[in-house]
């Protein structure tokens, strides 16, 4: 006979021991180290360590090879481990300018101070696959450029001497953090950053994507793009001073914008910022121009009703683990409510028949008089 | 168990629930925020009631959970392994004998005591989002006490169908002030929320807390004249022959018979031991033997 | 800071705070109800329950106001040293602790019409607790609960400004009851 689907103890062990045996694949085939991973995965780590928001390549790594490589379960597992995470403080802001540069490019001037550095880009590989390397992966000689220390000026500092670049206003006062509040709605621009550079790489392609097509268009140029390590420092209030406590490599992307001016605002340039975790430069430029897209208020424009200028949509819609979690939940046992669905519709159907045999009945009997208990209607 | 703090939040994140709670309490049926931490089981699977709680559990509680009543469905045994786990609580499928019971879209059919707890899991705490889909808006809709919306969703309903067409999750009044929305437990478990237990509700996603203390007013939205009826299916338990349960009903052959069994695990499996008899009781017996 | 300060605090917190929460949280629920409570010796003037509500309760997160009565160093420095909270000026207080006659009542924040929890949570010591005195009906009462609380005629004004309004912890000794804003004073 049948007999309902109860899962129980010994159903949750079979598949995740099932699971573990899937992972592994052909055990003929040597296992995949978390080096390896790290070493040769590195935009995987890189976007898992960015929307996981933790900056641990060997932990991505590891998180990516439990995974079996599904990225958003791996950017799952790196956010409930950071959860657990004592806090000791806050960082300093990163200073971009001090940047060492891989990748240093702009698309507005043809040469600037620090100059056009192209390093490791994707951009003009022709897109053949590489036969070779299925066979064996060695590498040739590459006469590889020193990173550009010291600093680099941004880009966007040029046009902010000829005073042609909104200014933006300086904040002294440590932002809110998105992990440690519940979002409130408005959220503040910091608060928007941080919802963004965590949000989900496909979202925000897509939504920096409609912008790009008409839905609240922006114009944006990359004013900057650049990629690098960075110090971060922290002050140390038992010792009195700030100490360096590590490296992070950034991405850093600043968007200058087309603005004709608003009732508010004269004609000049505005921007979009984007900073990720890594080597992420689709997620940077993408999050520069979504991030501009929010910003209609306060420059005064229009509201065009474009799904990219919803602050709302975008911040409650762009986290993949709130978004996994809700749309994979589904599949989770639901019988109690589709049963209170079957008896209603049931009963529905039995009034549309029995008012078909009654012709002079309609569906509400016409006496309806739509007063509501409890004052609930007001 | 010492790889985790005691019932795996940290003691500050506690803390946070804790007040949470506390002002949900004090302002029953509205939506309390706070800071939703990323728990190791996935948003959708209960996370909200897994925070609730983890900052409730005492080493003295003895757990049960439930999922659409059921003690032994997978999540509800995940979620219980995971607090035998991290909390070392005692745990049990009696409902008379747990004093905190975390449920995903059930009330127990025992009346609950005075000394017990519900933590329902709650996946869209707020009861206008599918009318009004902005947060925003919502809100401005709960201070003004503004719940129009609602009465021409049901109103609509009523002429439409001649019913109001909503047969879970519906939307209650509580202490005459705050629409809530009970979580999606079919309507007819919506009576039992008047209780002598104290019931919170966690949302993990949405970042929402909220409370209905004991012997709190909790009424079913509905008009004069279609008064809210609680249903559920016009027959009996086969197992243990309830006729006063919640029931399952199950699909038992390609001709597509049914079967109908309390959706309570519990409250089916104690009534049997007890003695009561469903109208098929006997030839599953057989068949198990 | 004295050494004292470092004394008196939750010996197993997690196990402490999860018993003391319980206390505290039925008291919240059945208005009424009176919960012991146990786990904290602070430095006085204040008691084992106030003390156990804020080690429960209070962190970095809580700026708390103290009434002219608790406002002694020993008792800024158990606070300061236990939970880390900052002190404020009552309209910046998430919690205040002291006595019913030294807390200015009408600055405290009462929370918004949106966010009616924002409003601030009171510990006030009370020379006596006993299930006398004031009738308490609402929520969290099955017909009626007795409570010997000061002053009806504020505490019935609060519960006025109903869904906004204060919330109070009523402490002796190491006895602990709860007035939420719901309940009617009769």
């Amino acid at each position: 006979m049948y007999v309902a689907v109860k899962g129980g103890e010994r159903a949750i062990d079979n598949a995740h021991a099932w699971l573990a045996e899937e992972r592994r694949g052909d055990i003929s085939v040597p296992e995949l180290s978390v080096d390896q991973i790290r070493e040769q995965m590195t935009l995987a780590v890189n976007r898992v360590m960015a929307e996981g928001s933790l900056y641990d390549p060997e932990l991505a790594a590891l998180a990516i090879k439990q995974s079996r490589g599904d990225l958003i379960e791996a950017i799952f597992l790196i956010r409930a481990y950071r959860t657990t995470l004592p806090r000791f403080g806050g960082s300093h802001p990163v200073d971009t300018a001090a940047m060492d540069c891989d990748r240093r490019v702009s698309a507005t001037f043809k040469d600037a101070p620090g100059g056009q550095v192209l390093g490791p880009t994707f951009d003009y590989t022709h897109r053949l696959l590489d036969f070779q390397l299925a066979a064996d992966g060695q590498v040739g000689e590459v006469q590889k450029t020193e990173p550009n220390t010291g600093e680099t000026p941004h880009i966007m500092g040029f046009l902010d001497r000829e005073g042609l670049i909104q200014t933006e206003p300086e904040g002294a006062e440590a932002p809110d953090d998105l992990t440690r509040s519940p979002l409130e709605l408005p959220a503040s621009r910091a608060l928007r950053l941080q919802a963004l550079t965590r949000g989900d790489e496909g979202f925000l392609l897509s939504m920096a994507y409609s912008t790009q097509r008409g839905y609240a268009r922006n114009h944006a140029f990359v004013a900057e793009l650049r990629i690098g390590t960075v110090a971060v420092e922290m002050d140390i209030p038992e010792l009195g001073f700030t100490i360096d406590i590590g490296e992070i490599t950034l991405t850093e992307c600043e968007t200058v914008n087309q603005f004709m001016g608003s009732k508010t605002e004269p004609p000049q340039f505005t921007r979009g910022y984007g900073l990720v975790f890594g080597m992420t430069e689709r997620k940077a430029i993408s999050m520069a121009l979504v991030d501009r897209a929010l910003r209609w208020k306060e420059l005064g424009e229009d509201n065009l009703g474009a799904p990219a200028q919803d602050e709302e949509f975008v911040l409650y819609h762009a986290d993949n683990i709130q978004a996994t979690g809700f749309l994979e939940h589904i599949k989770l046992p639901h019988y109690v409510d589709f049963q209170s669905e079957l008896e209603l519709v049931r009963k529905l159907r039995r009034n549309v028949q029995a008012a078909g045999q009654d012709e002079s009945k309609g569906p509400s009997g016409g006496s309806f008089s739509g007063k509501m208990k409890e004052g609930v209607g007001s | 168990m010492t790889d985790y703090n005691f019932a795996y939040l940290d003691e500050q994140t506690k803390r946070m629930i804790r007040r949470a709670i506390l002002k949900g309490l004090a302002i029953p049926g509205y939506q309390v925020p706070f800071a939703s931490r990323e728990m190791p089981m996935p948003y959708g699977w209960g996370t909200g009631g897994v925070q609730v709680s983890a900052a409730v559990l005492t080493p003295e509680d003895r757990f049960k959970v439930i999922d659409q009543g059921a003690d032994d469905t997978t999540n509800a045994v995940s979620i219980r392994r995971f607090f035998e786990k991290t909390a070392g609580v005692a745990v049990t499928e009696a409902t008379a004998e747990a004093s905190v019971i975390q449920t995903r879209h059930r009330i127990p059919e025992l009346p609950l005591r005075e000394d017990q707890i519900l933590v329902y899991q709650v996946p869209i705490p707020e009861p206008l989002r599918f009318l009004e889909p902005s947060e925003v808006e919502t809100r401005k809709m709960h201070s003004l006490e503004e719940y129009g919306l609602m009465h021409v969703k049901l109103y609509e309903d009523i002429s439409q169908h001649g019913t109001i067409a909503t047969a879970y999750a519906y939307p209650v009044k509580v202490e005459g002030r705050y629409v809530m929305d009970p979580s999606p437990i079919p309507k007819f478990d919506n009576p039992k929320l008047e209780m002598a237990g104290v019931q919170l509700f966690g949302a993990g996603r949405e970042q929402r807390i909220y409370a209905v203390p004991p012997y709190t007013q909790v009424v079913s939205l509905d008009f004069d004249d279609y008064p809210f009826a609680p249903t559920k299916a016009d027959h009996a338990c086969d197992l243990c022959g309830a006729t006063d349960s919640y029931l399952d009903e199950l699909i038992m052959d390609d001709a597509g018979g049914r079967m109908f069994m309390c959706s309570d695990t519990d409250y089916c499996g104690t009534r049997r031991v007890a003695g009561h008899v469903g109208a098929q009781a006997a030839a599953l017996a057989e068949d198990a033997a | 800071m004295r050494a004292d300060a470092l004394a008196g605090g939750f010996i197993d917190p997690p196990i402490d705070a999860s018993r003391a929460f319980r206390g505290i949280m039925t008291a919240m629920a059945r208005p009424g109800t009176i919960s012991t409570v146990t786990g904290a010796l602070p430095p006085t003037p204040l008691g084992v329950a106030a003390g156990v509500a804020v080690l429960t309760l209070c962190d970095p997160d809580t700026p708390i106001f103290l009434g002219s009565s608790h406002d002694t160093q020993d008792v800024r420095d158990w606070i300061t040293f236990q939970t880390g909270a900052p002190f404020v000026s009552p309209a910046q207080a998430v919690f205040a602790i002291g006595m019913w006659g030294d807390l200015p009542l009408d600055e405290f924040s009462l929370g918004t019409s949106e966010y009616p929890d924002r409003s601030a949570t009171l510990i006030i010591e009370l020379p006596e607790l006993r299930n006398t005195g004031l009738t308490l009906k609402g929520p969290g009462i099955l017909g009626a609960a007795k409570l010997s609380l000061p002053d009806a005629q504020t505490l019935h004004r609060n519960h006025g400004l109903y869904p906004r309004g204060l919330d109070f912890l009523f402490t002796c000794a190491d006895r602990l009851a709860a007035l939420p804003r719901t309940t009617r004073i009769g």
